[in-house]
């Protein structure tokens, strides 16, 4: 047992932490989020595309608790590149590409040279991974893609989910053009419809989705606490220095028992981040995987609820204000609470396995 | 990181779990299964057999008869404790009284009173709360006056859990009156036969007894009871506060408890109620991670707990009450078998919880005070 990170991972973070804080601080972030290419070389240069993948391809080979720090300094600086869309194609490109598409694609991830993103979101589908609409068709050597993903980061290259008649499949395909937005965290994404999209297959399906997303899952707890962390310290510093009746509003009981509230289900959620972390890389099978993560998912959507919601409230009027980061890491919470199931989602599964 | 535990922890732990299991007595289990009331001897008969095996006070020194397991050992063993759903060990014996001993006491008082603690031959209750002090522990009025060798206790203490049991009782006492508050108070023991103690019995919501009222009229304590200076009572009860809170989670009985619970809600198909049992079922495995890493930072900082193990007790305290609520919605509301009648009484019983051992309102103080710096 042993709750530390090694050392080449705390110093990976430490020093991804110090290039956040000096380059990408709240209103740096602001100009950045029309997707500086600086960002990503930065990335690239400090290893965190490589990191995940495998030493064959030019990785590190590292697993999912080699990426929850660096996710959780993500949370914390609210981060809106595409590094998980790109961890998860790159991860099904890994799982169930062939030797040829590996070399054509992960060199390139690892490297910096390429983002990408796994379309896979549709209508009505909800956190459903098996209601897929989108439908491939071979034509020749190659699959032609009919149908509509939703909410795509926006990447030149993408692993795309589409039915063929043996049951949904995984293709990689350029992304058709489209027109982009922000999502409600800020993230730069659009809808694409796939109108005769050519199309590669890849050799893999419904299990290979369900592995990337519980992957990714346990991800993104570890980016919430990053968040929590933040949205808890930001508004501890509030409550020590905004005064009213000529005291600071700390020195209230009624504030001290909910920001100790909030700490405490910050620190929760770390431990459910932890459990899905190292679960992810060492489950002996799904169900013990899927368990873990539907738990992690249950605490952490829970706890992003509770953080964000008091850290405005206990921020006033200046915590719905757009000039906040605090407000920011609300939004961000707000979608990571969802993100991949929300809390009922994740019972549900919880309570079925 | 890793959160399995070793080979060698995990070797622990089953050689634990199957010498509790073969060595509690099949009827005292499943008395405290059937939530039964517990005699004096039902709680001493199991003290007794985990004495003689060596293991009722691990966290003591080896010399006066702990284990000598480290951290992680001992967590696991009282996890294993909890577990295997024996009658509870009394604390205020064994992790309150002989602590203070073990850090404060002279020579002469440990030799007296940690054998008799360790064997389970003297029963200890704790003499702290007072009518007009709870929480605010240091305004209590008990006095103490000293004369010649001998201390003269006038006063009254409330909620004295199985004080009706005791042999013995340490007690908060206020020495100086004229001194700030906290520096008036000293700590001493006092032999529940000395004439002027009355014991009146309080009756709780479920109908038990299990705390009193204890009077003291002209109570004669000699000197030698009193434990460190004159004065140093209130450090002495920090001190304890500060003391193996590792464990205040009760992670091992819950985890017994949820099992109880979900056994006897199988039938239960209303997918509110399986939702409500799922949320609490990953509370406490979110509880025992975070006691974990507690531990694990106990370990390799070689520091004690820091004041955000209060968060142990406050998450702790929930889940075991959302347990007895859970239990409560599963029963047939036309049951009035006597399992039954127990655990509604249960459910009652478990309030106070969150109310004693420090409310969990004080407990937030304390992470407030303490670890936010507010």
């Amino acid at each position: 047992m042993n709750f530390d990170y090694n050392e080449e991972q705390q110093l990976l973070a430490d020093s991804l932490r110090r290039y956040l804080q000096a380059q990408y601080s709240f209103e740096q972030r602001k100009k950045l989020l029309d997707g500086g290419p600086e960002v990503w070389a930065k990335f690239a240069e400090m290893g965190l595309l490589a990191l995940p993948l495998s030493p064959d391809y030019g990785g590190f080979g590292g697993g999912a608790v080699d990426l929850m720090a660096i996710m959780e300094a993500f949370g914390e600086a609210l981060v809106v590149e595409p590094y998980l869309a790109t961890v998860m194609a790159s991860r099904l490109v890994a799982r169930a590409g062939s030797a040829a598409q590996k070399s054509t694609v992960l060199p390139a991830v690892a490297e910096g040279r390429l983002k990408m993103a796994f379309a896979h979101l549709e209508s009505g589908a909800r956190y459903d991974l098996a209601a897929v609409k989108c439908a491939a068709t071979k034509s020749g050597d190659h699959w032609i893609i009919e149908g509509e993903k939703k909410s795509v980061q926006l990447a030149p290259r993408l692993v795309v989910s589409a039915r063929t008649s043996k049951g949904v499949a995984l293709f990689l395909a350029d992304a058709p053009k489209a027109t982009p937005r922000r999502a409600l965290d800020g993230f730069a994404e659009a809808d694409l419809v796939f109108s005769g999209v050519k199309a590669e297959a890849l050799e893999g399906g419904l299990a290979e989705i369900e592995e990337t997303v519980d992957f990714a899952t346990a991800l993104i707890c570890a980016e919430a606490v990053g968040a929590m962390k933040f949205s808890c310290d930001t508004t501890l510093e509030y409550l020590k220095t905004r005064k009213q009746f000529g005291v600071p509003i700390g020195t209230f009981q009624a504030l001290q028992h909910r920001i100790v509230d909030m700490y405490i289900a910050h620190e929760q959620a770390k431990s459910m981040a932890c459990l899905a972390c190292s679960k992810i890389d060492t489950a002996e099978n799904a169900k013990d995987r899927a368990r873990a993560i539907s738990a992690a998912k249950i605490k952490i959507a829970d706890a992003a609820r509770h953080v964000s919601h008091e850290a405005v409230q206990l921020h006033g009027g200046m915590g719905m204000s757009e000039e906040m980061k605090v407000s920011h890491a609300f939004r961000r919470l707000a979608v990571l609470a969802r993100q991949f199931g929300d809390a009922d989602h994740h019972l549900a599964r919880f309570a079925s396995l | 990181m890793d959160l399995n535990y070793s080979p060698e922890e995990l070797g622990f732990r089953d050689e634990a779990r199957a010498w509790l299991a073969a060595n509690l007595p099949r009827a005292l289990k499943e008395k405290v299964e059937r939530y039964e009331h517990l005699s004096k001897d039902d709680l001493l008969s199991w003290h007794r057999i985990l004495a003689a095996k060596g293991w009722v006070a691990p966290a003591w020194p080896k010399e006066w008869g702990g284990t000598g397991w480290n951290v992680v050992q001992r967590y696991l063993f009282e996890e294993e404790l909890g577990y295997a759903g024996g009658p509870p060990l009394i604390p205020f014996g064994l992790s309150m009284c002989a602590p203070v001993l073990l850090q404060f006491g002279t020579d002469a008082q440990k030799k007296r009173f940690l054998p008799r603690i360790f064997k389970g031959e003297d029963f200890w209750c704790q003499g702290y709360s007072e009518p007009g002090s709870g929480s605010d522990l240091a305004s209590l009025k008990t006095k103490a006056v000293r004369q010649g060798d001998h201390y003269v206790v006038n006063g009254q203490k409330i909620w004295t859990t199985l004080a009706h049991y005791a042999d013995w009782i340490f007690c908060l006492v206020r020495t100086d009156s004229s001194d700030k508050r906290q520096e008036g108070i000293s700590f001493v023991l006092i032999d529940m036969k000395t004439p002027g103690i009355t014991i009146r019995p309080l009756i709780l919501m479920d109908g038990a007894h299990e705390v009193n009222e204890v009077f003291f009229d002209d109570v004669k304590v000699p000197v030698e009871n009193r434990v460190h200076d004159e004065g140093k009572g209130w450090t002495v009860a920090k001190y304890l506060l500060g003391y193996e809170r590792m464990n205040t989670g009760r992670i091992g009985a819950s985890k017994r408890e949820l099992e109880k619970v979900k056994d006897f809600s199988k039938n239960i198909s209303d997918i509110r109620f399986r939702d409500r049992l799922a949320r609490l079922e990953v509370e406490l495995m979110a509880l025992e991670i975070t006691n974990l890493r507690f531990l694990d930072r106990m370990r390799r900082t070689g520091q004690p707990p820091g004041a955000d193990v209060s968060m142990l007790k406050i998450k702790g305290t929930e889940i075991q009450q959302g347990l007895t609520e859970l239990a409560l919605d599963a029963m047939d509301p036309a049951a009035n078998d006597e399992f039954s009648v127990a655990l509604r009484n249960r459910y009652l019983s478990m309030r106070k919880t969150t109310i004693y051992a420090g409310s969990n309102e004080i407990q937030r103080n304390i992470i407030s005070k303490m670890t936010l710096g507010l």
